[in-house]
């Protein structure tokens, strides 16, 4: 990964020193040098190239540019990049193996959970962690649970199905 | 959207984290959740000079009870571990009838309730419920540690009365002295947004009596507003639809609302008074699980 930074010569490099940070993303290790105001969004979509995080609002409100740090869905518009030192970052481009989808991905087409398709990376993330953590959720626990991630298209109902028949998939998978 | 330049240092002990603000000499920040600082940054409403982000200090995400029944938060306890607290749940009907309210889900994982108090958002949640149990915050500086009662440590619109050099480390509810009882209402346009009108209320009971109470609003004024003549009028008799109905008199008429997109003061004020009601007639009780329902009890509005 590449990012470029003004040069803005040795007294203001003293000042304000890019940080080199390690981290690993779908189970890539990478290491990093960034400026402390990188937005982790940005080391995402600019630095690695992972585009799937969508950035929509900007301002911590639309949730698509949610990702997994350490298992824990977090915007990643609203978290600095050097924090991401040490830690996992799942994406949406982490969801699928080699050769198959993950049951969430095949929900969303199953179930028509998505439109426009730019607010899905962040609903599926969100999803992820929510199953993660409660692998039998009502269908009020879905609509809960996403309530930090905006969809304009669907008016929900169908990412709310979409994600209860991954719950369900995964639950069988589980159960195998 | 890009902060300005900063430095940032991410210390691991305590001491360090002092030290660098004390250097930092007023141009610094604390950086713990970072969901209200990291957006004041981009929109450059904030520039400091040095960020200090104290995650990787041990030992500040707790929140437990003292034998007693103190209960204390730590700086790194986000809301989202106040959410799932079975402790809260059980012992807390104010705090747990407001952790699910705070924000939303994702946001709630990584900010933290101490940092929200810091912040002195006028339309913040905890600092309510904090003021209304009669809380404090624990701040340590170069010269030790200090204890700061809600009541006094904000000073204003998103002003608290720490030094430069302090960090609050923790908040602190004091023990009940009888039966606790309450709960929290939030009118918000949708999940997320800034309160519209909240507030919070946290009863004590023996017996019958009010042997404590306290009435906090958030949204309707320059800052958190102690509604300290309400909270009066409930204490020394048992709850009646008549001292419910003056508590409630008297929370809206210290209220200070302004008209703006989310409704009209005359209409904030009104659901001041709906609130303190509707709470104080239906409060949720200590110890009794099926009060704090998972999906919260928020009033949406359209």
């Amino acid at each position: 990964m590449t990012l470029v930074y003004d040069d803005r010569g040795d007294e203001a490099a003293d000042v304000f020193p890019v940080r080199r940070i390690k981290f690993t993303i779908n189970g890539q290790k990478k290491i990093a040098e960034v400026e402390p105001r990188l937005l982790l969004s940005h080391l995402i979509r600019q630095g690695v190239g992972l585009t799937g995080t969508h950035m929509g609002c900007d301002t911590t409100n639309c949730g698509a540019c949610t990702v997994l740090v350490d298992g824990r869905a977090v915007k990643s518009c609203t978290m600095l990049a050097v924090q991401v030192d040490g830690r996992q970052i799942e994406t949406v481009e982490g969801l699928a193996g080699a050769s198959e989808l993950h049951p969430l991905q095949e929900g969303f087409r199953e179930e028509h959970g998505l439109q426009c398709g730019f607010c899905t990376p962040g609903m599926m993330m969100a999803a992820k962690a929510l199953l993660a953590a409660n692998p039998d959720p009502t269908e009020e626990e879905v609509r809960w649970g996403l309530s930090g991630n905006l969809c304009r298209c669907t008016g929900y109902q169908n990412i709310v199905k979409s994600v209860l028949w991954a719950a369900e998939k995964l639950r069988a998978q589980a159960g195998e | 959207m890009y902060p300005s330049r900063f430095r940032y240092e991410a210390p691991h002990s305590l001491g360090e984290a002092i030290q660098l603000l004390h250097d930092g000499g007023g141009e610094a920040k604390v950086l713990a959740g970072g969901q209200s600082l990291v957006p004041l940054m981009k929109l450059r409403f904030a520039s400091p000079e040095l960020v200090v982000d104290i995650n990787n200090l041990p030992g500040l995400a707790y929140h437990r009870a003292e034998a007693d029944g103190t209960l204390r938060i730590g700086a790194l306890t986000r809301h989202a571990d106040l959410e799932h607290s079975e402790l809260l749940r059980g012992t807390q009907p104010t705090m747990a009838a407001a952790a699910p309210l705070i924000a939303d889900p994702i946001v709630r994982n990584r900010g933290t309730l101490v940092g929200s108090l810091c912040h002195a958002d006028p339309q913040g949640d905890w600092a309510s419920v904090v003021l209304a149990l009669g809380g404090s915050v624990i701040a340590q500086g170069p010269a030790g540690r200090r204890s700061i009662p809600m009541s006094e440590f904000v000073t204003g619109p998103f002003e608290n009365m720490l030094e430069t050099d302090e960090i609050a480390i923790e908040a602190v509810i004091p023990a009940p002295r009888g039966h606790r009882a309450g709960g929290y209402l939030k009118l918000e346009r949708r999940v997320g947004d800034f309160a519209t009108v909240g507030v919070a209320v946290a009863i004590e009971t023996s017996g019958e009596m009010v042997t404590r109470a306290g009435v906090a609003l958030t949204g309707v004024g320059g800052s958190t507003i102690a509604a300290t003549e309400a909270a009066a009028a409930l204490t020394g008799q048992p709850l009646t639809p008549e001292s419910i109905a003056a508590a409630a008199d008297l929370a809206a008429q210290v209220a200070r609302p302004r008209t703006d997109h989310r409704g009209s003061a005359e209409y904030k004020r009104h659901m001041v008074h709906t609130f303190v009601e509707r709470i104080l007639t239906n409060p949720r009780h200590a110890g009794a699980n099926g009060s704090t329902a998972h999906t919260g009890t928020g009033e949406r509005a359209a």
